[in-house]
């Protein structure tokens, strides 16, 4: 989560004046959050719901009553400064946070008809279907054939026939097919860091799921690995529907469709991109994304 | 500022000195040991010349100069310690004049001759035999006569007496050792119909049915031990008439004779070959003359496979235990109290475990198991006795402290991230441990394991009270149905060391045997070393850590 190794060419930025804002501000105004045209931007097919959620590591609070609906087959980007709660959001869509100890949650994520923090959840079931991609790419130690087929075996895919064609049409899908067909039998770490990262993302296609989350894929990569990432994702979303927490907000003006500003724990703003960029409503937002602070 | 930081690197300097010091003089040690160990071990194998002795007194001696050493005795308790020249000279011939070597004042030696003519017999008893070949002889007709006439005829017949002494080997040990073991589980199964408690009819039945198996066996068995005899007889039937130096004659059968050497005429190649020759039946052969001569394969194959069997036990048990420790056991006081116990296990001294494997493996274990399964055999233990399944338990109890301190460091070593990739693709805890952590941890546990290998090859004192044995007559293996068993004693090439060196009747002829055997066992531990860490490197290959 934090910001060191951004290699994006960066707005100049002017130094941070933390006083500009204080946690004491309440963040979202007066007016009812339901309402609040800053935080809620139309969205006709929600995917996840997400409905006054709140969460603590222990005593500690680090989200909010959050409140935002995801829609289908687009991008949507979650901004904001280190510690602002953006990649523990993404986190509670396929419950990553259960491996933390002393996590304790308020609030709802619909998906699919049901509350993901139900008990009664088959939990492997739901990050089958909300693949993630972490931020330094983690391939496992197996050859790249093995590492896409992974996933598939242990939801229980045995023929030779059907893994061989998931595995291609994974890798094709992340647009990596063609560098690595003649070493699927080698070892996945013996690739570079854009590939590893696109094989990661292959790898979490291949158990064909409805959503994928980005914690910050490509700020370990070089620009041309983050341009493709980035042209990779403009392909997948067709097909799923993609949720990316960035450091860098070119890169979420660039890709994103909707983003989310966060800042100590609390949503600030939410709507398209162009809008939220372009036209900020909240002084926040706007201090942040023109390099004020953050 | 400037002060400060010259002295510092002055100190830096020295440690850097002290620290390459310290370990080049590691590197010496070890290369000193082995050295040491080979100088003394392999040359022992290399032919010497025989020399023939004439004495002032005018008693001739036959042998190998081993030694020339100048020496201060004193010949009478009071009288004056004067200082002589003396030589040590292997003269065999130990059934003859009952001692191997001799000290000869070299005052007393009126001359020194290699003839060309002198031979070595090294026999399958008594030792090596020094002297002179005279006649071959069946029964009272003579084959040949005369030094070289006999050698000639010796080395003809010899290749032909191989053969046979392999025949009479294979008889005893492959059908008349099946005919015996048959008939001691029959003669155990009668025992055991009367320990049963059937009905009188059917026990009697039961009895009978054996006792016919009995006899047909006892014949098969008279038979085969008739052509044994015949076998024997044919082997022993060429006699060797042999001279020793002072005029003695001796006679012995061909067959009896492993090998004769003329050393004195030998060029450089005979003798690299006869050293070829001696080597590999050092390695491969049998030990002959209560372990004092021969080869020792028996003990090279007894660690070997003890250590095997140790590793099929200690491996799995050592990384379940630390897959616990480290990926499920909640990480409090209790599982760091375990970790400190388990790495104080380490270090207790390997007789405790000795003691241990006796009580708890031997007796109570081995003890249980002959009450269940054979009873008919008692009160002849035999899994309630030293065996080399108990030798390797104990081992591997002694040893999976190492692996799991190691594996549970290899495991620690697995990044979050790899085990947070496979959770997000929906595999459970079990999965993700199974699949993608210990896959990853193997190198790691596999360091553990060459530590544990090393450790175990190297340790005698726990296996002499739980089946180590100076001698065993049979291999672990062999071709017996069920091929394996577990609860032979074996021999081992620590014990062997020890056995041969100090509790040797022959101490002076076995010192290079001492030697070798070491080198050998050092160089069996480096194998078994060298092989896994290959393992260990493709694995690594295979799980390269990631270079972004």
């Amino acid at each position: 989560m934090s910001a060191e190794a951004e290699l994006v060419p960066q707005l100049p930025r002017p130094e941070p004046d933390p006083m500009s804002l204080t946690p004491e501000t309440p963040a979202t105004g007066t007016l009812d959050p339901a309402q609040d045209p800053a935080l809620n931007p139309e969205v006709a097919d929600p995917v996840l719901t997400v409905e006054r959620l709140s969460l603590w590591y222990g005593e500690k609070q680090a989200l909010y009553d959050v409140s935002m609906k995801i829609p289908r087959h687009r991008i949507t980007a979650f901004i904001g400064p280190s510690g602002c709660g953006k990649s523990t959001l993404l986190r509670c869509f396929n419950r990553m946070n259960d491996l933390v100890d002393g996590v304790r949650t308020e609030g709802s994520i619909d998906f699919e008809g049901g509350n993901i923090f139900d008990p009664r959840l088959e939990v492997n079931g739901l990050r089958k279907k909300i693949g993630m991609v972490f931020q330094k790419s983690n391939p496992f130690p197996k050859s790249v054939y093995e590492n896409i087929a992974y996933g598939l075996r242990i939801h229980g895919v045995r023929s030779k026939s059907d893994l061989d064609e998931a595995v291609e049409r994974s890798l094709r899908g992340a647009a990596l097919w063609d560098e690595v067909k003649d070493r699927l039998g080698e070892s996945a770490l013996g690739m570079s860091g854009g590939q590893q990262q696109r094989l990661c993302i292959a790898r979490a296609i291949a158990v064909e799921p409805e959503v994928i989350l980005l914690d910050e894929p490509c700020s370990a990569l070089d620009p041309i690995a983050t341009a493709r990432i980035e042209e990779l994702m403009q392909e997948l979303k067709d097909r799923y529907t993609l949720v990316i927490v960035t450091h860098n907000m070119q890169q979420a003006s660039r890709v994103s469709d909707l983003t989310a500003f966060m800042y100590l724990g609390r949503m600030i703003e939410y709507g398209r991109t162009e809008r939220l960029f372009l036209n900020p409503m909240r002084k926040q937002t706007e201090d942040y994304i023109t390099g004020r602070f953050g | 500022m400037k002060r400060i930081s010259a002295r510092k690197d002055l100190l830096g300097d020295h440690l850097v000195a002290l620290a390459g010091g310290a370990l080049a003089l590691s590197l010496l040690l070890v290369i000193g040991l082995v050295v040491l160990l080979a100088v003394n071990g392999l040359a022992s194998f290399w032919p010497r010349p025989i020399a023939e002795l004439e004495l002032a007194d005018g008693r001739r001696a036959m042998g190998e100069i081993h030694v020339r050493e100048t020496a201060t005795v004193q010949r009478e308790t009071t009288g004056p310690a004067e200082t002589i020249e003396r030589l040590q000279l292997k003269g065999g011939n130990r059934d003859l004049t009952g001692a191997d070597f001799t000290w000869i004042d070299d005052r007393e030696v009126r001359s020194v001759t290699y003839p060309a003519d002198a031979v070595l017999l090294e026999r399958r008893e008594w030792g090596n035999f020094y002297g002179r070949l005279a006649a071959l002889r069946v029964g009272d007709r003579e084959l040949a006569a005369g030094s070289d006439a006999t050698w000639r005829a010796f080395h003809e017949l010899q290749p032909a007496k191989e053969r046979e002494f392999a025949a009479i080997r294979a008889l005893e040990r492959g059908p008349i050792g099946t005919i015996n073991r048959r008939i001691q589980a029959l003669e155990r199964q009668r025992r055991g119909a009367g320990v049963k408690g059937l009905a009188e009819a059917e026990r009697v039945s039961a009895e009978q049915a054996i006792d016919a198996e009995l006899a047909a066996l006892r014949q098969q068995f008279e038979t085969r031990a008739a052509e044994l005899t015949a076998l024997r007889e044919a082997w022993s039937r060429e006699v060797l008439v042999v001279e020793a130096a002072d005029g003695t004659s001796k006679e012995l059968p061909v067959g009896a004779v492993v090998r004769a050497v003329r050393p004195n005429e030998l060029g450089l190649g005979g003798k690299l070959a006869l050293y070829g020759s001696r080597l590999w039946e050092f390695v491969s052969g049998e030990p002959r003359e209560s372990n004092t001569e021969g080869g020792i394969f028996p003990a090279i194959f007894g660690t070997v496979m003890m250590v095997f069997i140790m590793t099929v036990f200690v491996s799995p048990f050592g990384v379940l235990a630390a897959v616990y420790l480290r990926e499920y056991a909640r990480q409090g006081p209790l599982v760091r109290a375990v970790r400190i116990a388990v790495n104080n296990l380490a270090g207790v001294p390997s007789i405790v475990f000795g003691m241990f494997g006796l009580g708890f493996f031997v007796y109570l274990l081995g003890g249980s198991l002959d009450r269940l399964f054979f009873p008919e055999a008692l009160p002849t233990p035999t899994f309630g006795t030293g065996g080399i399944l108990w030798a390797s338990l104990t081992l591997a109890l002694l040893t999976v402290p190492v692996v799991i301190v190691a594996a549970e460091e290899g495991l620690a070593a697995v990044p979050r991230a790899a085990r947070e990739g496979s959770m997000a693709l929906g595999a459970t805890r079990f999965e993700t441990t199974w699949r993608v952590v210990v896959p990853a941890a193997a190198p790691g546990i596999l360091t553990g394991l060459i530590l544990a290998m090393a450790r175990a090859a190297g340790e005698v004192a726990p296996l002499m009270i739980v089946g180590m044995v100076k001698l065993a007559p049979e291999l672990p293996v062999d071709g017996l149905a069920p091929f394996v068993h577990l609860e032979r004693k074996f021999m081992h090439l620590g014990f062997h060391i020890y056995d041969v060196g100090f509790q040797s009747p022959n101490v002076e002829a076995t010192k290079p045997l001492v030697f070798a055997t070491a080198l050998l066992l050092v160089a069996v531990v480096m194998v078994m070393n060298l092989a896994a860490i290959a393992i260990r490197n493709r694995l690594r290959r295979r799980y390269a850590t990631s270079a972004v």
